[in-house]
């Protein structure tokens, strides 16, 4: 055991913590106020190598490691947790997969913009009757020449509205049912392909979330991402890497629930003292900080386990499910401190508080992942 | 970052693991029915190494490190909870006289520690006013000539009737407040043991009021310096803290283990309980609790054994460590349904022995004390 941090993951920590206070902290109101994209940030993040931690150099990422990758969400989510959303998904849901599944040919076309970050990309999976049950998918590819013909319809997908490229999942052989899942690398200029209205959401609201309708859409088939029928591993191997993104946005988020709270008790005074000197007070802080601690232990043993190319179903299961819930705790108590403050939006408390909801939903909801942990307790 | 285990550990824990499963755990039931003191696993632990964990062999020593204590502790709570705290209370003893004793007392008292030869160690601070708040303690110590005289009484010692050295915490001066550690030996002039309290759990382990009446202790018994004995108290505790986290980890897992069996074998509605989402949750939740558990604790025991400070990280550890392995020991009994309330499971038996963990060597209440105050620091 080794709980200190790399030279590299030091430096990258310092690097995206001065980069979020500074530049994102001071938008992140106005960014949740009006529902902008932060495409400055965006681009922002790309120079500084964010839009594609863990992807090797040579295809346009930073070349790190996915302890890297968790450091620099942390540190993003704390400021902003919209704008981390934006980089999670491009990082761990549209670069991982391609790194993983891709050939040489569509690594170098696609990775090597997506992980530079000169091009944004998205992943679309979940359908209106797709949520958890995934492998319950509408959309159709038919196989028709040299290229697939896709149609259906994608629900809630983060950065369709802004993305280049899309990570889509599609039905080659109902028969199959999740074996009949094929997934392919979608370029988002393709005909037939239309964005449907911004959801209007409870939180994280600088983050574009939309629809995608396609209709007779042409995708040629060396888009083809993996074999057909790979679809589903696809799929659930990347959700595997995407949940140590969102528990590490999910501690961003706890922890700035946190601080603002602990800054907040030391100043307001109550009965002749400052609150935090009540046990009430001291007993939410402790229970946060705790928890706080475990989450990101169990995410940095995921991304660990991750970068020895070791199983970590399981154990990134763990670090998403602790991690959002106690994002979500974390988000509650930070407006109980601040009382009637943190129900008014001149505190990011509340804001804290929606933007954490998400969290125990995307990427695999806290009951999926239950079962996810509890299949892998019965199979030891 | 680094998750794995030393080659060195990975012996330890594959040792003690099968020790604790092989041997200690057929007697845990009756240890517990009996209230008996587990002094033979006590020397089967010393054969072995266990008891002196925290320093090195010059003294009779292991020294394996905190982390590979932490495992080893771990381990045979999840064997025998009442065995783990004797060993706990022993290598926390031993350790705090290899860091504050002289040579003279280490190596009066060391080598008789690790081999259970004087029996085991104990640690009288707490007061029956004087829980909790352990700075306000009564028990005096008032210098007369190459002497102190110790006057007042401990309560819930643990180990105090087996131990062959006890470290007393006592006031040596009123105004300005001094606190002195002693070490104390058995047979001593007006020191006397009282009868063993009757506990929800934890039932093997011997827990006893110690009093003393006018009980003369020799200079060369006091630990460390004059007024030192507050900073050592704490600094033993601190260590503690890790060890008391480990022990409810290890009996909060073999809960989880024995539920998981048995969630697998049961039949209920024509199938397995486990196929039950209500049972795959409580499993998931205790499994997700305790390996987060498992990693502060680890991690309070690398910075112990790496020589920096690890106050607010112990306190996290065992607040996180006890409270999750009380859910968990509770969803164990849950699982087992009327098995497991009854005594021919070991759940039961796992969550009286738990209860206790949230409460000595520091509350939950305490350590949340610890952890705010270094966060408003």
């Amino acid at each position: 055991m080794v709980f200190d941090l790399t030279e590299e993951q030091r430096m990258i920590q310092e690097m995206a913590r001065s980069f979020a206070q500074k530049e994102v902290l001071p938008k992140a109101a106005e960014l949740d106020e009006t529902g902008r994209y932060p495409a400055e940030l965006v681009r922002h993040m790309s120079e500084l190598g964010l839009m594609g931690v863990a992807v090797p150099e040579e295809y346009g990422g930073a070349g790190m490691d996915n302890i890297c990758y968790v450091i620099a969400m942390e540190e993003i989510a704390r400021a902003c947790a919209s704008t981390a959303v934006i980089m999670s998904v491009n990082n761990s849901l549209v670069c991982d997969p391609l790194m993983k599944f891709g050939t040489e040919a569509q690594k170098k076309k696609y990775l090597v913009p997506l992980a530079s970050g000169q091009k944004l990309g998205c992943f679309g999976l979940t359908e209106p009757g797709a949520g958890s049950d995934a492998g319950s998918q509408k959309t159709t590819a038919v196989r028709n020449g040299d290229h697939y013909v896709v149609n259906g319809t994608k629900n809630f997908i983060t950065n369709a509205p802004e993305a280049d490229t899309c990570i889509l999942f599609t039905m080659t052989d109902r028969e199959k049912k999740h074996k009949g899942i094929t997934a392919f690398i979608l370029d988002m200029k393709t005909q037939g392909i239309t964005i449907g209205k911004h959801e209007n959401k409870m939180g994280i609201k600088a983050s574009p979330t939309s629809s995608i309708i396609l209709e007779e859409v042409k995708v040629p088939v060396e888009n083809r991402l993996g074999n057909e029928g790979d679809g589903f591993k696809v799929a659930m191997n990347t959700l595997d890497g995407g949940r140590i993104g969102i528990a590490a946005q999910a501690i961003g988020i706890a922890r700035a629930a946190l601080e603002d709270a602990l800054a907040y008790a030391k100043e307001r005074k109550q009965f002749g003292q400052p609150i935090a000197e009540f046990q009430a007070i001291q007993w939410m802080l402790a229970d946060m900080a705790t928890e706080i601690d475990a989450s990101r232990l169990l995410a940095y043993r995921a991304a660990w386990l991750k970068d020895r190319k070791a199983k970590h179903s399981k154990e990134s299961a763990m670090a998403k499910l602790y991690a959002s819930e106690t994002a979500m705790r974390a988000g509650v108590k930070g407006i109980q401190i601040h009382g009637g403050y943190g129900y008014i939006k001149e505190y990011p408390a509340e804001r804290h508080f929606r933007d954490a909801k998400i969290t125990e939903i995307y990427e695999g909801t806290s009951e999926i992942l239950r079962l996810v942990i509890a299949s892998a307790l019965l199979k030891d | 970052m680094r998750f794995e285990l030393t080659e060195e550990q990975q012996q330890v824990l594959s040792m003690v693991r099968s020790l604790a499963r092989k041997t200690l755990a057929p007697k845990a039931a009756e240890i517990d029915e009996e209230s008996r003191y587990p002094e033979d696993h006590m020397r089967l632990l010393a054969e072995l190494g266990l008891l002196g964990m925290l320093f090195p062999a010059s003294c009779g020593g292991s020294e394996a490190g905190a982390l590979a204590y932490s495992i080893a502790l771990r381990e045979i709570a999840g064997g025998c909870a009442s065995t783990a705290v004797g060993m706990a209370v022993t290598n926390m003893v031993g350790e705090t006289i290899w860091r504050f004793g002289n040579e003279e007392q280490r190596k009066k008292y060391l080598p008789g520690l690790a081999s259970y030869s004087i029996g085991a160690g104990a640690f009288a601070l707490t007061e029956p006013s004087a829980g909790s708040d352990a700075g306000s303690l009564q028990t005096t110590a008032l210098e007369d000539g190459d002497r102190y005289i110790l006057s007042g009484s401990k309560v819930f010692i643990t180990n105090g009737a087996f131990a062959g050295v006890t470290i007393v915490a006592a006031v040596t001066q009123k105004e300005p407040r001094k606190i002195g550690a002693f070490l104390v030996e058995p047979g001593t002039p007006g020191f006397s043991v009282g009868k063993a309290e009757r506990k929800l759990g934890l039932k093997g382990s011997n827990t006893v009021s110690l009093t003393f009446d006018e009980c003369p202790v020799p200079k060369q018994n006091l630990l460390g310096n004059t007024g030192e004995g507050f900073r050592i108290v704490l600094a033993a505790l601190d260590g503690g803290r890790i060890g008391i986290a480990s022990q409810a980890l290890g009996i909060a897992r073999s809960a989880l283990d024995t539920a998981t069996a048995y969630a697998k074998e049961r039949k209920q509605f024509g199938q397995s309980i486990a196929d039950f989402q209500a049972i795959q949750w409580m499993l998931a939740e205790s499994a997700t609790e305790l390996d987060a558990g498992q990693l502060l604790t680890y991690r309070a025991a690398w910075l112990k054994e790496q020589g920096r400070p690890f106050t607010r990280e112990a306190s996290m550890a065992k607040v996180f460590a006890t409270e999750a392995g009380n859910r968990a020991c509770h969803k164990a009994v849950q699982v087992l349904g009327g098995y497991g309330y009854i005594r021919e499971y070991p759940v039961e038996r796992n969550l009286r022995d738990i209860r206790v963990t949230t409460i000595y060597e520091g509350t939950s209440e305490i350590q949340r004390i610890v952890i705010s105050r270094s966060l408003l620091k």
